[in-house]
């Protein structure tokens, strides 16, 4: 391996990882947020016990999304040094803003949250967790505007002298066309992984529940917890449908390699699953839907989807020799074939199976009904994975989808390296981060398994702070 | 004023409050094992800065992201250059910024053990690292003419640079200090100050032996004034300390914290990362810079949303201005009470 394939695996653990805990942390605090609001409106208790017991999962969970993100701000400098020197004209204006307008936030008004419950005015305290949740959304938007012009680069000239993208419209590039479908679909993707995980940690608890008051709380978060999860997914398939038909626009090779279609064809067959070669250029045995690839990439059944052979013909001529071919199978400007395939097709099938489990939830928790069936215990049970997996399907398609670029069109994810960076450098790097993840995953799931477990505990309403009197502490560390 | 101009200026100002800030949560953690005797009054350290500290880390990452877009080539080169010490760093971060909030969420003695060493060394490490990760930007690494750095990791630990890292640790520790004393009461107040007064003792004379080589190295008129200021702000701060004026001491520290960055920075302009080779080229304010257009979109972006930051961080302090003692401390561990 050389040191971009050492960087290329850095980039992908880190990032997968770190996005792991991201979607949670936009999901899950738009909730919390909710049930507080909630509390705040009725004054029942079971919203408060929500609050609480969701609001102690969120931390932890938030805690390692926000240290495993220092990682993400550091590594383009450190193993990217040539794409940073290329694109920081654009990029980096968009990561200096979400600093500014999304840390400061989410940090400044969670550290309010967790300690204010006896400082602040019940309303400003609710206030605190939206804010910490706009924060996120705002995060969410600047990187995923910076990472929609690494797939298609806009309001943007090269210039020769400095030999880099230079900016001359920062619009184009926060309303990127792709920008604005990749936000929806991902921040609704946000709330659909925050959603399974209140709907599967609460039907957990609703079939061991004895107490009344806890089967209706648990019932409460099963409910809304299915419902935003189903809400959310509906809109997750327009926007990935939407997505579509702009990937065939701006990247087509992404959309055949998405298919495996090698050749130009109208009214393409969208297939379910397919046994083939294992560069996935030759088909053994296949089930297919007729024009569902043509629809996906078109709106129509007969529209017509170009193939990888004519698109690599087409790249040929208008690029040149592909200077990161030793990087992809099975030649010039193709990603890897099983890959894309494959991550495309796992996160739609985790994404659909996640809507229709909450469905079912639903239907079976009608009118305080409490369901039995075993299948759905474990499904429920299985629910909390699904959008979370599928997000990193998403990104593995997305992201290797677009390869051998790193900015389309423009760099090649081996020109973007850092040249001054050795191969021992960055394996020692990669080692260091991996093994360290991998301990804290540990810890995190053991500490997250523990207080599931202990569930949503009694509470008393906070009282506010009164004058004179020394009271311990609402909360400390 | 050049707008390249302007956006040196403000990453001085990003690291400035970064290091006015973060240096006293540095200095906390450093001092865990030190001040407190037992776990109530480790947890009155821990949370002095509990509410705060996460806003204070943000600093360093806006000034990551600034810089990497007012300057791109001074990011590319100054991150992919100084690769151990930020993995170092990074590392540091990673394990600090848990213990904060894992620490409290078990009662058992070896998980809280393990993870006040993560807080200790989790603020060593940086505390050290960045003095010596500054020290080496001013005294000039070897940077090739494609901009690449080219001098390897062992280049970087020399006295200069280390004398730099004893700098920064010794004036975090002080700071940490200062800021214990303000925001506790009972006996940790009282060793707090008299730690301050003695560790910055030690801090004053590495400051004064660090800035005065920066300053016969690099120095200016206007480095030279804030460096004299900064050792004047320093030793008020320790004057205050010892008549138990713990607000006007901290607030000594916290200014000779800030002139003596700022005096780097004016050391340090117009070059950003000058180059030791003879055959090498510096970065400058000007070749390391992004174009106008980005610049001028860039410095609209933080006119306008600064103050904001500013403000609610300014508000959070006076929401949290009240000192903590043991009987503050919740008895039972914070899971069943609090959030």
């Amino acid at each position: 391996m050389d040191m971009t394939d050492i960087a290329r695996w850095q980039f992908a653990i880190t990032t997968v990882y770190h996005f792991l805990f991201v979607p949670i942390t936009i999901g899950l605090s738009a909730i919390v947020a909710g049930y507080e609001t909630a509390w705040l409106r009725t004054g029942h208790e079971r919203w408060l016990r929500l609050t609480k017991f969701f609001g102690k999962l969120f931390l932890i969970n938030f805690a390692i999304g926000v240290v495993t993100g220092i990682v993400q701000e550091f590594q383009f400098g450190m193993n990217w040094s040539d794409y940073s020197r290329f694109v920081g004209d654009i990029f980096g204006a968009p990561l200096a803003v979400e600093g500014l307008l999304a840390f400061f936030l989410e940090s400044t008004f969670l550290g309010l949250w967790i300690f204010g419950w006896d400082r602040l005015p019940p309303k400003l305290h609710a206030a605190c967790i939206w804010l910490v949740h706009i924060g996120t959304v705002f995060s969410a938007y600047f990187i995923l505007a910076a990472n929609s012009w690494m797939q298609h680069p806009v309001g943007y000239e090269y210039n020769p002298d400095t030999g880099r993208a230079e900016m001359h419209d920062f619009a184009a590039v926060l309303f990127n066309k792709v920008q604005l479908v990749t936000f929806p679909h991902v921040v609704l993707s946000a709330y659909m992984t925050g959603a399974a995980f209140v709907t599967g940690i609460a039907f957990w608890h609703l079939r061991k529940a004895k107490e009344p008051g806890d089967v209706e709380l648990y019932q409460r978060a099963v409910r809304t917890g299915a419902a935003i999860l189903l809400v959310a997914g509906l809109g997750v398939a327009i926007s990935g449908d939407a997505q579509g038909k702009v990937m065939t626009d701006v990247q087509p090779m992404k959309m055949a390699a998405a298919e495996g279609l090698y050749d130009t064809e109208s009214s393409a067959d969208f297939s379910l699953l397919t046994i083939g070669s294992l560069d996935g250029s030759q088909e053994k045995f296949s089930i297919k839907v007729p024009g569902l690839l043509s629809f996906l990439a078109t709106g129509h059944t007969d529209g017509t989807v170009q193939g990888i052979n004519q698109l690599r013909d087409e790249y040929r001529q208008k690029y040149g020799q592909d200077p990161g071919e030793k990087y992809y199978s099975p030649g010039d400007y193709t990603p890897v074939i099983p890959v894309t395939y494959w991550t495309f097709r796992i996160m739609i099938g985790l994404g659909l199976l996640g809507a229709a489990i909450a469905g079912w939830v639903l239907f079976a928790t009608r009118r305080g009904r409490i369901p039995q069936s075993r299948l759905l215990y474990w499904g429920a049970l299985a629910l909390p994975f699904l959008p979370l997996f599928a997000n990193s399907f998403g990104w593995l398609f997305t992201e290797l989808g677009r390869q051998p670029w790193a900015v389309f069109g423009l760099m090649t994810t081996a020109q973007a390296s850092s040249p001054g960076v050795s191969a021992g450098q960055a394996l020692t790097s990669l080692i260091v981060l991996t093994l360290l993840y991998g301990v804290l995953a540990v810890v995190e799931v053991r500490l997250m398994v523990t207080y599931i477990r202990r569930g949503a505990d009694p509470v008393e309403p906070p009282s506010s702070d009164e004058p004179g009197v020394d009271k311990p502490l609402a909360f400390a560390y | 004023m050049e707008l390249t101009t302007v956006w040196f200026s403000l990453i001085a100002v990003l690291w400035i409050g970064y290091f006015c800030l973060e240096g006293f949560d540095f200095g906390v953690g450093m001092l865990l094992p030190v001040l407190a005797k037992d776990d109530t009054e480790r947890r009155v350290l821990i949370n002095t800065v509990g509410p705060v500290w996460d806003g204070n880390e943000v600093w360093v990452l806006v000034a990551g992201g600034a810089t990497f877009a007012a300057f791109p080539e001074w990011y590319a080169t100054l991150f992919s250059g100084f690769y151990f010490p930020l993995l170092l760093i990074l590392v540091a971060l990673i394990v600090r910024g848990l213990a904060f909030e894992y620490r409290a969420k078990r009662d058992d003695a070896i998980w809280r053990r393990n993870w006040d060493w993560a807080l200790v060394v989790g603020s060593f490490v940086p505390a050290v690292l960045w003095g010596v990760a500054f020290a080496n930007i001013l005294r000039g690494v070897p940077i090739d003419s494609n901009l690449e750095y080219t001098g390897g990791f062992f280049n970087l630990l020399n006295p200069y640079a280390l004398l730099g890292g004893v700098t920064t640790l010794l004036l975090f520790l002080t700071h940490g200090a200062m800021f214990i004393a303000l925001k506790t009461d009972g006996r940790i107040r009282h060793a707090a100050a008299q730690l301050a007064v003695r560790v910055g003792a030690g801090a004053a004379v590495a400051a004064v032996a660090f800035l005065g080589w920066t300053q016969l190295e690099t120095g200016t008129v206007a480095s030279g004034l804030a460096f004299a200021l900064a050792a004047v702000a320093l030793l008020a701060g320790l004057y205050a300390a010892t008549r138990g004026r713990e607000g006007w001491a901290f607030v000594g520290t916290f200014v000779a914290i800030a002139l003596g960055v700022a005096g780097l920075f004016l050391g340090l302009f117009p070059d950003v990362m000058p180059t030791s080779l003879a055959g090498g080229a510096s970065l400058t304010t000007s070749n390391a810079s992004a174009t106008h257009y980005t610049l001028t979109i860039m410095t609209v972006v933080a006119v306008t949303f600064t103050p904001v930051v500013l403000a609610y961080q300014a508000w959070t302090y006076w929401v949290f201005h009240k000192r903590i003692a043991t009987h503050h401390i919740p008895a039972q561990t914070p899971v069943a009470s609090g959030t």
